[in-house]
């Protein structure tokens, strides 16, 4: 039996090498451990066992054949739905996409499969991005792997409890205020937010289009930094995509880190946060100051304004995002009206969760004729001011150290009945996105509750390979991220 | 004589003739096609799919500026405008806004100056097919071949007061986009649209009527005129009346000739224009910078492509060969023939025969079925020949007739002049000794024309002519013909 819970990219591709196992062996155990423990964590919305079969054995022959294999040959991987996945039913977490399968594949996706990764199946997730939960999922709730009564986060709970539970070694993720970080640190696992540009978000559904950015989960840094090598690049599919000079995040984690100075802006350790998180955030710092970097309070005045710019952006981009699904060329569709009036109101009407309509709704109000100077205009405005002090800060700081949520993970239906407060469980990572700097979630301790705590580091534009360095020396001196949940 | 005048404004709309779409790469080359064959997820609006600005486009539109006085915005983007319609995939038109690429411009016709409020880019949708079946059955049917191809809108100010120079307007404008080689610019086919905004006020009265009526589907140019001036008459009838023109969008029918109520405007749609988040800001530099990458637009370049426009052409024209205006115009409506015959000119040895080569392409060569059919660019006649032939007939080689018959032999089959002319043995003759010899024998041979002529009818002169150049087919001196006959006839 292969050993799944030590299972990284890196030995994965040992025992490849070594012939310990086959690649259709790691595909069929990985499905089986899928059978096992996806009924009480119901991660997948749809899985693609035949398809992930076909592909192994594909791989097995060229292992046989003697070539090289390329950075993620047979390595077993899963996808939030938002992305789309040729021939893959896509569903975003909606039920207006039920039975939508795209005949295309997201950059991503593609970029992956080149290099000889196979797709195991698609991630429950809140509906286009929309929840920290999961729980707004048109299909069902998903489960934390370190106790099933809690939620995973959100929104790409499925992809975090997948990697949590290794069902798959990494997951791609889309994070828009948060939905990769506060998933990654709800299940603990690591999860990258990556710089706005630095990855296409071409075949990924879009949430707020200026906001929304395309990441990964994985059990440590490393398997991190191998997805991103593949994963990062201009695309001429995507116009917001930018060139930068490449990088090998891989190599790089290998290079002397040099002494840094971190910022703990204080903005996110205030006493509305959990204490037990306060205590592990700051614990992790203090390890680090004992590897010869310095730590120190800083401030970051302008952090009270991010949440109303964050999310007056991102709703209203979605307002116009959404209007696509208009049941005319794909997806669910109700012709049971007379006009067309009729199927845009009962298709999107019956099929559009009610987060998605409180977005939607709210989005357009922000946007019309009178209030776009007030709202849409005046977050704008806002995101600039946002980004100048993160830049000030950073001339000072070479990165920053925050926690990822303020809470601990929370029950399944705690939070259902106030989405207010709901949406102030992300107060620490919407901050970020704004801004479009990077942010990187680790494992950094767990409550008394035996549930999970992260932390999150933040640096400047295009500072991936920094931010991946230092998580990679604090993994290299602490073990967090290689506990595992045990799953009844 | 009426106490009204019209007060018109344009909404024109210009498919773009870039080989892709405006923000995917596929084709734009779909009108032989089946429906939905030129379509990808981007296009379709299909979940995730994101737009990419074609970059040839953004510089046509700003030749297009250029080409009419604009101000171009260095710093632009674009916008989605919000709306449901099922031939528009996304629910939103990605177009531009409160910064268009060119603004403030403006364009003389008729010695009348009409201002251009913008320019600017935007994508068209699809095509919705209404169908009622013989049962009643209705239904809808989409072809997305068009969603996403390049459209320019022109807006001008509602500086016109008459269907003649809304006419002449937009076919200048078709001429120049054809010029500047950014459109086919053809009404018919729907890749250039005329949308005029309409009210009528009295003469003498200052500002904007209350309503305006805009007209659409006016698929030709003598429909936009003729559409124009019913739609003057109609909102007088009304005022005459004492009452107001609803504010409306009424269509063309151009079998009934008249127009028709097609959308009452209730208040003023909310489109929600909001800046296209998908598509960074597009910063217009003036010039190259070594460091630069390629997706960079450049003013300069563009200025560089911008061709010699039609009115300077003309002047131009008049000045260089001393043709009339008149002729001038004619040379000049589309580019292919002012370059054909620049072309033609060019390679003339005396330059004083550009006034006849200039009368040969209008009278011969655009008269001829060659040319109607299939334009300036497939003759089988070249530029240089035409010169050669000019010359040959203008240094007396050949005889103007037979200089026809060549010009005839080299539109249907082509061929090479000197040829013609040796097998068809077409040079003309100047030998006054073989030559008096026929001019006796057609004196001899007309003694009542000869007889006429001696009492002073002038006019005989001309018949005699006439039978010498048949005796010679065609191929005499006419001045030779004309002096002999003069001087034996004393």
């Amino acid at each position: 039996m292969i050993n799944f819970e030590d299972l990284t990219i890196k030995r994965l591709h040992e025992g490849y090498k070594k012939d310990e196992f086959t690649c259709t062996e790691v595909i069929k155990q990985t499905f089986a451990r899928i059978k096992k423990l996806e009924p009480q964590i119901k991660a997948f919305i749809t899985l693609t066992e035949k398809q992930a079969l076909e592909k192994a054995q594909e791989v097995d022959k060229r292992i046989n054949s003697g070539k090289e294999l390329r950075a993620l040959e047979g390595v077993p991987y899963s996808a939030k739905d938002v992305f789309c996945t040729k021939g893959v039913q896509s569903t975003g977490g909606s039920g207006i996409l039920e039975g939508f399968i795209p005949p295309y594949n997201a950059t991503a996706i593609r970029k992956v499969e080149e290099v000889g990764a196979i797709l195991i199946g698609k991630n429950n997730c809140d509906p286009f991005g929309f929840g920290s939960s999961t729980e707004n999922s048109y299909y069902q709730v998903t489960r934390n792997p370190w106790n099933t009564e809690y939620v995973p986060g959100g929104s790409s709970g499925g992809s975090a409890a997948a990697v949590s539970a290794n069902m798959g070694i990494f997951s791609l993720g889309e994070d828009t205020g948060g939905s990769i970080r506060q998933p990654a640190c709800f299940c603990s696992v690591s999860g990258l937010k990556v710089t706005y540009g630095l990855v296409s978000r071409f075949g990924v559904m879009s949430y707020g289009s200026s906001l929304d950015t395309i990441g990964a989960f994985a059990g440590t840094v490393e398997d991190l930094s191998v997805v991103l090598n593949v994963i990062a690049g201009k695309d001429e599919d995507d116009a917001t995509t930018s060139e930068q000079p490449r990088i090998n995040y891989l190599l790089n984690l290998k290079e002397n880190l040099p002494k840094l100075k971190i910022g703990l802006p204080k903005e996110y350790f205030t006493e509305d946060v959990d204490p037990e998180i306060i205590k592990a955030v700051k614990k992790a710092a203090s390890d680090l100051t004992k590897q010869g970097h310095t730590v120190s309070e800083v401030s970051l005045p302008y952090t009270k304004y991010a949440i109303a710019a964050y999310y007056l952006s991102g709703i209203s981009e979605v307002s116009a995002n959404l209007a696509r699904y208009d049941g005319i060329r794909f997806g669910y569709s109700d012709q049971s009206g007379q006009d067309i009036n009729s199927v845009y109101l009962n298709s999107r009407g019956k099929r559009f969760e009610d987060e998605a309509k409180r977005r939607i709704m709210v989005g357009t109000y922000a946007l019309s004729s009178g209030y776009y100077d007030a709202y849409y205009q005046k977050a704008q405005q806002v995101r600039t001011l946002l980004k100048q002090d993160f830049e000030r800060k950073f001339q000072e700081y070479d990165l920053l150290i925050a926690p990822v949520s303020p809470v601990l993970p929370f029950k399944v239906g705690e939070n259902m009945d106030d989405p207010l407060k709901m949406w102030l469980v992300d107060a620490f990572t919407v901050t970020i996105n704004p801004s479009g700097i990077p942010s990187l979630a680790i494992p950094c301790g767990f409550s008394d509750s035996n549930l999970p705590i992260g932390m999150q580091i933040i640096g400047p534009m295009n500072s991936e390979k920094l931010l991946l360095q230092l998580a990679n020396q604090y993994q290299s001196i602490t073990d967090w991220h290689l506990r595992k949940p045990r799953i009844k | 004589m009426s106490n009204y005048e019209p007060v018109i404004g344009l909404e024109i709309h210009v498919q773009l003739n870039t080989k892709s779409k405006m923000f995917c790469r596929c084709g734009t080359d779909y009108r032989d096609d089946l429906p939905n064959t030129h379509c990808c997820p981007t296009c379709l609006g299909l979940p995730g799919a994101l737009p990419v600005p074609n970059k040839k486009a953004i510089q046509d539109v700003i030749l297009m500026g250029l080409a009419l006085d604009c101000e171009i915005n260095k710093n632009s983007y674009f916008a989605r405008k919000n709306y449901f319609y099922p031939d528009l995939p996304k629910g939103y038109q990605i177009t531009q806004y409160d910064k268009p690429f060119c603004h403030d411009g403006k364009l003389v016709v008729n010695d009348k100056t009409v201002g251009i409020t913008r320019i600017h880019l935007e994508e068209d949708t699809g095509k919705s097919m209404h169908i009622t079946e013989k049962g009643g059955e209705e239904y809808t049917l989409l072809d997305f071949n068009k969603s996403g191809i390049p459209l320019m809108e022109l807006v001008t100010e509602p500086d016109f007061r008459k269907a003649e120079d809304v006419f002449d307007f937009a076919k200048k404008i078709r001429q120049i986009v054809r010029y500047l080689d950014i459109s086919d610019g053809d009404m018919e086919k729907g890749n250039l649209r005329v949308e005029p905004n309409i009210s009528v006020r009295k003469v003498g009265e200052k500002g904007l009527p209350k309503y305006k009526v805009e007209i659409k589907n006016l698929n030709s140019f003598t429909s936009l005129k003729r559409g124009v001036e019913f739609e003057v008459k109609r909102q007088i009838s009304i005022l005459e009346k004492g009452e107001i023109p609803i504010q409306e969008t009424r269509g063309w029918n151009d079998d009934k000739q008249s127009t028709y109520t097609q959308r009452i405007k209730e208040e003023a749609h909310d489109y929600r224009y909001f800046p296209e988040p998908d598509i960074p800001p597009i910063e217009l530099k003036e010039s190259k910078q070594a460091k630069d990458n390629t997706d960079e637009i450049y003013l300069d370049e563009i200025r560089n492509k911008l061709p010699e426009l039609p009115n300077i052409k003309v002047g131009r024209f008049v000045k260089d060969f001393g043709i009339t205006e008149y002729d001038a115009q004619v040379l000049t409506e589309e580019i292919e023939i002012a370059k054909w015959f620049e072309e033609s000119v060019k390679s003339l040895k005396d330059k004083k025969h550009g006034k006849k080569v200039a009368n040969w392409i209008i009278t011969e060569i655009m008269g001829s079925s060659q040319y109607q059919l299939s334009g300036v660019n497939k003759l089988k006649i070249q530029p240089l020949q035409l010169a050669d032939l000019v010359t040959n007939v203008e240094d007396g080689k050949i005889s103007r007739p037979s200089g026809k018959e060549i010009l005839n032999i080299l539109l249907t089959e082509g061929g090479d002049i000197e040829e013609i002319i040796q097998n068809k043995g077409l040079e003309q003759v100047s030998d006054t000794g073989a030559l008096e010899e026929v001019v006796k024998k057609v004196i001899v041979a007309n003694p009542k024309p000869v007889a006429d002529y001696k009492v002073g009818k002038k006019a005989s002169l001309q018949f005699l002519i006439g039978m010498v150049m048949r005796e010679t087919k065609g191929k005499a001196d006419v001045k030779i013909v004309n002096q002999k006959l003069t001087e034996l006839l004393g």
